[in-house]
């Protein structure tokens, strides 16, 4: 008898507890907070601010070293661009201001952001494009200098300003978050890498020559001038040659999964200083 | 002299024939090592996670297909299918397995 209701229990246990994790609830303020308090006891001497500084922030002689590279940096020359390019009208006389609240001026902390009439993610490079697009113009290639310099110009509007990611009480917005999280960390391309197997594991280590930068605040920057790229290179640039670096083929820039994985990850970031243009090794 | 010349021409004949059917049948070996290649291809791209070397092996299969390699070609074909299962493996695996690596 007690070995029948042993087993029932058993049954039951095993039964349930796939279930149960299944269904756990999508939290994004409690993992947040767990995400953040890694990055803090990990790197305790590392200020919390400081982390939007990617490898710079690891220790004292990188810091050194990106002070050395803001004295002449070398986004400036896209900074130039990107400002000269959103007041510059549209054949139609319209400018990228009148696509954005605030003129764009000092909202870059606020993207990307659930749109909940289309009900999907929007980034800041989507959202340009799309401007670009709804006055007649083609759309700029995501991992090109101009959407760069575009990107360079409004981060630069809001340096200083804090992240403010909201995911909004809907279930769309939710499994977008939940999407870009598990994109996150699942392991993927032939090396058998995750996002979460440089950044969230090995922040402050090297790969070959480049010091890897944490996941937290690690958006904030966005766009950088890399030394390893000759130029500028926007979050889609990142995205799609992290894939490429661990041997998978990347997604078409944009692709949806992209966006909800920039949106999981702006939203670790709440609170922390939108710093770039930035550079990076 | 007539059986002769039937007798040499059905085996000169012979050898002419031999190396277009072996061509052949390399090349109906390479077709089917293709089509199981791109079969993989196709639902590692289905899951958005195929892998630069599956695919490069896939596209350098075709080319020397083209130049007439069967061997190599169909080698490489193989080489792909193998990696594209992986990477569909792979997939299936982190369906449930990346939780496991979250920060919590």
């Amino acid at each position: 008898m007690l070995r029948a209701i042993g087993l029932i229990v058993a049954a039951c246990v095993l039964g349930a507890a796939p279930a149960a994790f299944a269904t756990d609830p999508v939290n994004p303020d409690a993992d947040a907070t767990a995400f953040r308090s890694y990055f803090t006891k990990r790197f305790p001497t590392v200020p919390l601010n400081e982390f939007v500084n990617g490898p710079y922030s690891m220790d004292a002689d990188m810091h050194r070293q990106w002070k050395e590279k803001e004295e002449f940096p070398p986004y400036e020359f896209a900074l130039e661009q990107g400002t000269e390019m959103f007041s510059t009208p549209f054949k139609n006389g319209k400018t990228y201001a009148d696509c954005f609240p605030e003129k764009g001026v000092g909202v870059r902390q606020n993207y990307p952001y659930f749109d909940a009439k289309a009900g999907e993610v929007v980034t800041l490079e989507l959202a340009l494009n799309r401007c670009r697009e709804a006055n007649g113009e083609k759309a700029y290639s995501y991992v090109g200098e101009e959407m760069a310099a575009l990107t360079a110009y409004m981060a630069y509007t809001s340096r200083g300003k804090p992240f403010d990611i909201k995911i909004p009480s809907d279930q769309r917005a939710l499994a977008a978050y939940e999407t870009g999280k598990k994109y996150f960390y699942q392991r993927r391309g032939q090396l058998n890498f995750s996002c979460a197997s440089c950044h969230v594991l090995n922040p402050g280590e090297r790969i070959r020559g480049e010091e890897l930068a944490p996941a937290l605040g690690i958006l904030a920057a966005m766009p950088i001038y890399r030394s390893e790229w000759g130029g500028m290179g926007t979050i889609s640039r990142r995205f799609t040659t992290c894939n490429s670096q661990v041997r998978g083929t990347p997604l078409e820039p944009q692709d949806e999964l992209y966006r909800d994985v920039e949106y999981y990850l702006s939203y670790m970031s709440n609170g922390l200083p939108i710093a770039g243009p930035g550079a990076r090794p | 002299m007539r059986r002769a010349f039937i007798i040499g021409s059905a085996v000169a004949l012979s050898a002419m024939a031999l190396p277009s059917a072996f061509a052949a049948g390399d090349e109906a070996g390479f077709n089917a090592a293709y089509a199981a290649a791109e079969a993989a291809d196709g639902q590692a791209h289905a899951r958005k996670n195929q892998w630069t070397t599956a695919v490069k092996a896939l596209d350098d299969s075709k080319k020397l297909a083209a130049a007439g390699d069967f061997d190599k070609a169909t080698a490489l074909a193989r080489e792909s299918e193998a990696l594209s299962k992986a990477s569909i493996e792979q997939s299936k695996r982190e369906d449930s397995d990346w939780t496991a690596a979250e920060i919590r």
